[in-house]
């Protein structure tokens, strides 16, 4: 199975919504790869500044209720084609988190004291988060510590992950 | 097992169960428009499967920018329109006769209680209205959707939301779930089904009613959904009566639909709307809501009357009744877009597109356009939208714009005097 991870993009807010993950004057493209630098373009967020906080980053790491509002799975897309393939989050909107593992890619909730944690200890830093899919643990590395989350995602979701998305799901089954 | 109306619709739709708490349910009806299909179209012609599961099942329309406004607009509708000519889509909506989805698949008679719908957008949730499952997806769903007749959900949990009391005059159904939302949060009803029941909601009009469940998605819900009961039927009858002897035969066949009296809700919540004021939003989420009385004179520079939410026929025709020998004030652009062909009509035979015209709004062809910032009438930088729409998001009407969600009779109103104010309607 592919492997999680990289350097942590945090984004200290809830209810960040797929217009502003990816604004609607954007869906006029029919290709995924026209969508790399329009990413949070409009995130409503004090000091963030998409040209310089993106690049490099391979996770993002955000508050409750991630990806609310559109179904636009440009959003999801548009994190990927910057190389972004794990969001971690407390909750997340439904559409977008099927999208997430919809595309093989993962969204990961945790409990609200795991993400305080990873917030008031790493946050700033330059963090890297790593999922073991096998181990259930998530490995925070940055600003000279180090700290392990248990996380779990469902038996389907996995299936899914490992399918390498639903379409290829769907039609090994259907 | 008693059972709510949601989890009938999935046992009686379940073609699998893959894990846990996962179902795939067969599909009776798939709804696309040009924004979110393409690129599944696109994909399923780069994996040699450019086919789909029964054209007539599928729904297609062209609606978010028309008539297109550049060649990337117009390269989205010819892939939309190649297809379905390819796949023999006989129900594809062009221009002339499109107008926006949620408006015009329920004006076609594409929903019947107890169906399963799923559309690459958010706001199928509106067809709820009609007691279906009907929910919005994206892109991937949907291209299986296309291809399989199939999509994947969890077993639904249900919110119950009773809805009682009387509704003051000039307090509407866009009042009322902007005050729920309110109450609810964003994040309120996330991943659950919402019923939408009680004296209010069986009073309500089926155009009320959708416009009550178009916003349950912002909630966070899957579906919003109103119980079947006569004036569902009537509704339908143009379409269904080949189907039944009697309108009577037909309620009595989509109550199998209704919940059972001791079905399990994961929350049920009461709402009394008797004293309930008209709504509006205040910042950029559609939980920021406070009554009108309390936005008293924020200035707007534009309002915008349509979409799915509240450009039905029921909507202009309240505008209009507000508007009626007034114009809009110099500081503020009026734009209304009736939302089908049909509605347009209408309000052209019933003199309301003249009153939008004395009053001095501009009217546009039935489109998406300005809800969602990609065509007439984006605003500027730092410009306040007062909309009937469904998302303040910032940015969502254009960059670095507000604005404030409202019933079509404030909206109007406020254009009437260039400043958020109540209707003359609400006394
Ligand atoms: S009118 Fe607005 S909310 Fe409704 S489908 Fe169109 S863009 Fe979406």
């Amino acid at each position: 199975m592919r492997n999680f991870g990289g350097k942590v993009l945090f984004l200290d807010r809830s209810d960040i919504n797929t217009d502003e993950i990816i604004p609607a004057r954007y869906l006029t493209e029919v290709s995924k790869e026209a969508l790399k630098p329009c990413l949070l373009e409009d995130l409503n967020l004090e000091g963030f500044d998409p040209e310089k906080d993106i690049k490099g980053r391979q996770v993002v790491v955000a508050r409750a209720n991630f990806g609310c509002g559109s179904s636009r799975e440009h959003a999801p897309w548009a994190l990927e084609v910057n190389g972004i393939h794990m969001v971690i989050a407390e909750s997340f909107a439904r559409i977008f988190r099927q999208n997430m593992f919809n595309c093989g890619m993962l969204a990961i909730e945790l409990p609200s004291e795991a993400i305080d944690r990873i917030f008031d200890e790493f946050a700033g830093a330059d963090t890297e988060i790593y999922a073991g899919l096998d181990t259930g643990i998530l490995k925070v590395k940055g600003g000279g510590g180090e700290d392990e989350i248990a996380f779990s995602i469902s038996e389907f979701d996995r299936a899914l992950v490992e399918a390498g998305g639903w379409v290829e799901y769907a039609d090994l089954h259907y | 097992m008693p059972k709510t109306v949601a989890e009938k619709i999935f046992d009686s739709h379940r073609v699998d169960n893959p894990a846990g708490e996962m179902y795939v349910l067969g599909l009776d009806a798939v709804f696309c428009h040009e924004i979110t299909t393409p690129v599944a179209v696109n994909d399923l012609v780069s994996r040699g499967k450019d086919r789909v599961f029964d054209p007539s099942r599928i729904k297609v329309v062209i609606d978010h920018v028309t008539p297109a406004k550049d060649s990337k607009t117009a390269l989205q509708g010819k892939i939309l329109r190649d297809w379905a000519k390819r796949n023999n889509i006989k129900h594809f909506f062009d221009i002339g006769r499109n107008g926006v989805c949620h408006v015009l698949f329920p004006e076609q008679g594409f929903v019947r209680p107890g169906s399963t719908i799923i559309m690459g957008d958010s706001h199928t949730c509106t067809h709820g209205a009609f007691g279906a499952f009907a929910a919005g997806v994206g892109t991937t769903d949907l291209e299986v959707g296309i291809l399989k007749g199939v999509c994947a959900f969890r077993y639904p949990r249900s919110m119950k939301i009773q809805i009682s009391g009387t509704l003051r005059k000039g307090v509407y159904a866009k009042d009322v779930i902007l005050h729920i939302l309110g109450e609810l949060g964003v994040n309120g009803a996330t991943d659950q089904v919402i019923e939408f029941a009680g004296p209010v909601v069986e009073e309500m009009t089926m155009e009320s009613r959708m416009t009550l469940c178009n916003m349950a998605v912002e909630a966070g819900a899957t579906c919003g959904i109103c119980y079947p009961d006569m004036t569902t039927v009537d509704y339908l009858w143009p379409f269904i009566k080949d189907e039944f002897d009697a309108p009577e035969a037909a309620l009595a066949y989509y109550r199998k639909f209704l919940p059972d009296p001791d079905a399990q809700y994961n929350s049920i919540v009461e709402f009394d709307v008797s004293n309930l004021s008209p709504q509006v939003t205040f910042g950029y989420k559609p939980d920021n809501v406070r009554p009108v009385s309390e936005m008293e004179g924020t200035p707007v520079d534009q309002v915008y009357i349509g979409s799915c939410t509240n450009g039905r026929l029921e909507d202009l025709r309240v505008a209009a009744e507000v508007l009626a020998g007034r114009r809009i004030s110099d500081s503020v652009r009026g734009i209304v877009s009736p939302a089908t062909p049909e509605t347009y009509r209408m309000a052209m035979e019933e003199g309301i597109l003249g009153t939008f015209l004395d009053a001095g709004f501009c009217v546009t062809n039935p489109t998406c356009g300005a809800c969602l910032g990609m065509s007439n009438g984006v605003i500027a930088e730092g410009e306040v939208c007062a909309s009937t729409t469904n998302r303040n998001f910032y940015g969502r009407m254009g960059k670095g714009g507000m604005v404030h969600l409202m019933s079509p009779a404030t909206a109007a109103a406020t254009a009437v005097a260039g400043h958020i104010t109540n209707s003359k309607l609400y006394a």
